[in-house]
């Protein structure tokens, strides 16, 4: 089964503004690393970012790097890349919601919940 | 061809029912089985889903107080320390683990936090000023990121337990409907076809049986003729040879052979 290569996986990873990230490297998830594609498992989104970037990123950290569990994004961005986050079914890694400071947490555009409520036929 | 269409092509022999009976038996059996674990997984589903919905909810608050705590190290430090912090960065402190829970076979991941105390990435950032803020700023999102990951866990709880149901229905109405009814009409198809066979060697006995009979009826119209000829031909011989005493024997003697040969006839008759 797939839980051996589960186990690799040991990593949060964050798409997020600026404050989410710092906040999050604070508590202590980030990780520098010279390795191909390992630099860093946290990107700092703002609005010049373009969304091809934010693609970018999710992709890296969702398909090309198997040594992540967790990815954290933050709603508003994953917005931007809706279609993205919706497709994405998998287990591993775990793609998280969550609320930003600037934009508080809306329970209707959460694809887990979504999904969820959908399953219940509401 | 609907008729043919949904069995399954065997040869119909006794064996071959032994083995369908038996597969039968084994549908039905794994059916309430998948039933049962569709069941189960259902019943575990439907808790995670109210659990997910709880903890979302609980996750909007934390990061809000979380977020707050940041702004009050912005104050207190009086300058922006995100550089500084995303400078600092080097080895993770914080990690997860993948641990392994059973549910009727199916095997939901569940993180596990792993917090190393000996990394410390940011012993400089709050040197100046606001360090104890610093300090809360980084418990308060320790915590966060704990309440996120149990979050996590459930989630991929929540996307494999969907999938395995998924895949557990389509199983349990695959029997229900295809290999159960398959099995039944294979079945029947095998019976009547016995039975088919069964009338068929009946009637064949039956058939030879007559023919026998009838036979028999033949070869003892014969021999009743020939023994009336041989009745006929002694007695012209009698008239003919009146002086010979040996001619009555002889006559005799034809007359016991002729019984033999019926008798005989008669064990041969007996068929069934």
């Amino acid at each position: 089964m797939t839980s051996e290569a589960n186990k690799n996986r040991t990593l949060i990873a964050v798409i997020g503004d600026e404050d989410t990230v710092t906040g999050m490297l604070l508590a202590g998830i980030g990780s520098i690393s010279s390795e191909l594609n390992k630099e860093k498992n946290f990107i700092i989104i703002d609005s010049k970012s373009q969304d091809e970037d934010i693609e970018k990123a999710f992709e890296l950290y969702t398909e090309t790097r198997d040594d992540i569990a967790v990815l954290l994004i933050n709603q508003h961005i994953a917005e931007r890349i809706r279609f993205k986050v919706d497709t994405f079914t998998k287990a591993f890694p775990a793609v998280l919601e969550i609320p930003s400071k600037d934009h508080p947490y809306d329970p209707e555009k959460d694809s887990i919940l979504r999904r969820v409520r959908r399953l219940f036929g509401e | 061809m609907s008729g043919a269409g949904n069995r399954e092509q065997v040869f119909p022999t006794r064996m071959t029912l032994g083995l369908m009976k038996s597969k039968l038996k084994g549908a039905q059996q794994g059916h309430s089985l998948l039933k049962r674990k569709s069941e189960a997984l259902t019943k575990r589903f439907r808790d995670i889903t109210k659990r997910i919905d709880d903890a979302k909810r609980k996750m909007g608050r934390v990061m809000e107080t979380a977020a707050f705590s940041l702004a009050e190290v912005t104050y207190a430090t009086g300058s922006n320390i995100n550089y500084q912090v995303q400078e600092s960065v080097k080895q993770p402190r914080f990690k997860v683990r993948a641990r392994q829970e059973n549910v009727s076979g199916v095997y939901l991941p569940q993180f596990e936090i792993d917090i190393n105390e000996s990394i410390n990435d940011f012993k400089m950032t709050g040197l100046g000023r606001g360090g104890q803020q610093v300090q809360k700023c980084k418990n308060v999102y320790t915590k966060a990121v704990e309440t996120l990951i149990e979050l996590a866990s459930l989630q991929t709880a929540f996307i494999i337990l969907d999938e395995v149901i998924k895949v557990t229905n389509r199983r349990v109405n695959a029997i229900e409907h295809v290999v159960i009814p398959r099995t039944e009409n294979t079945i029947a198809y095998i019976n009547s076809e016995l039975d088919e066979l069964d009338r068929e060697e009946f009637y064949r006995l039956k058939k030879v049986q007559e023919k026998k009979i009838q036979k028999a009826e033949i070869e003892d119209a014969e021999i009743r003729a020939k023994m009336q000829q041989q009745k006929l031909n002694g007695d012209s011989k009698k008239l003919h040879e009146t002086g010979n005493g040996n001619s009555n024997g002889n006559g005799a003697k034809e007359n016991a052979e002729g019984e033999n040969l019926l008798d005989n006839q008669d064990n041969d008759d007996v068929i069934f």
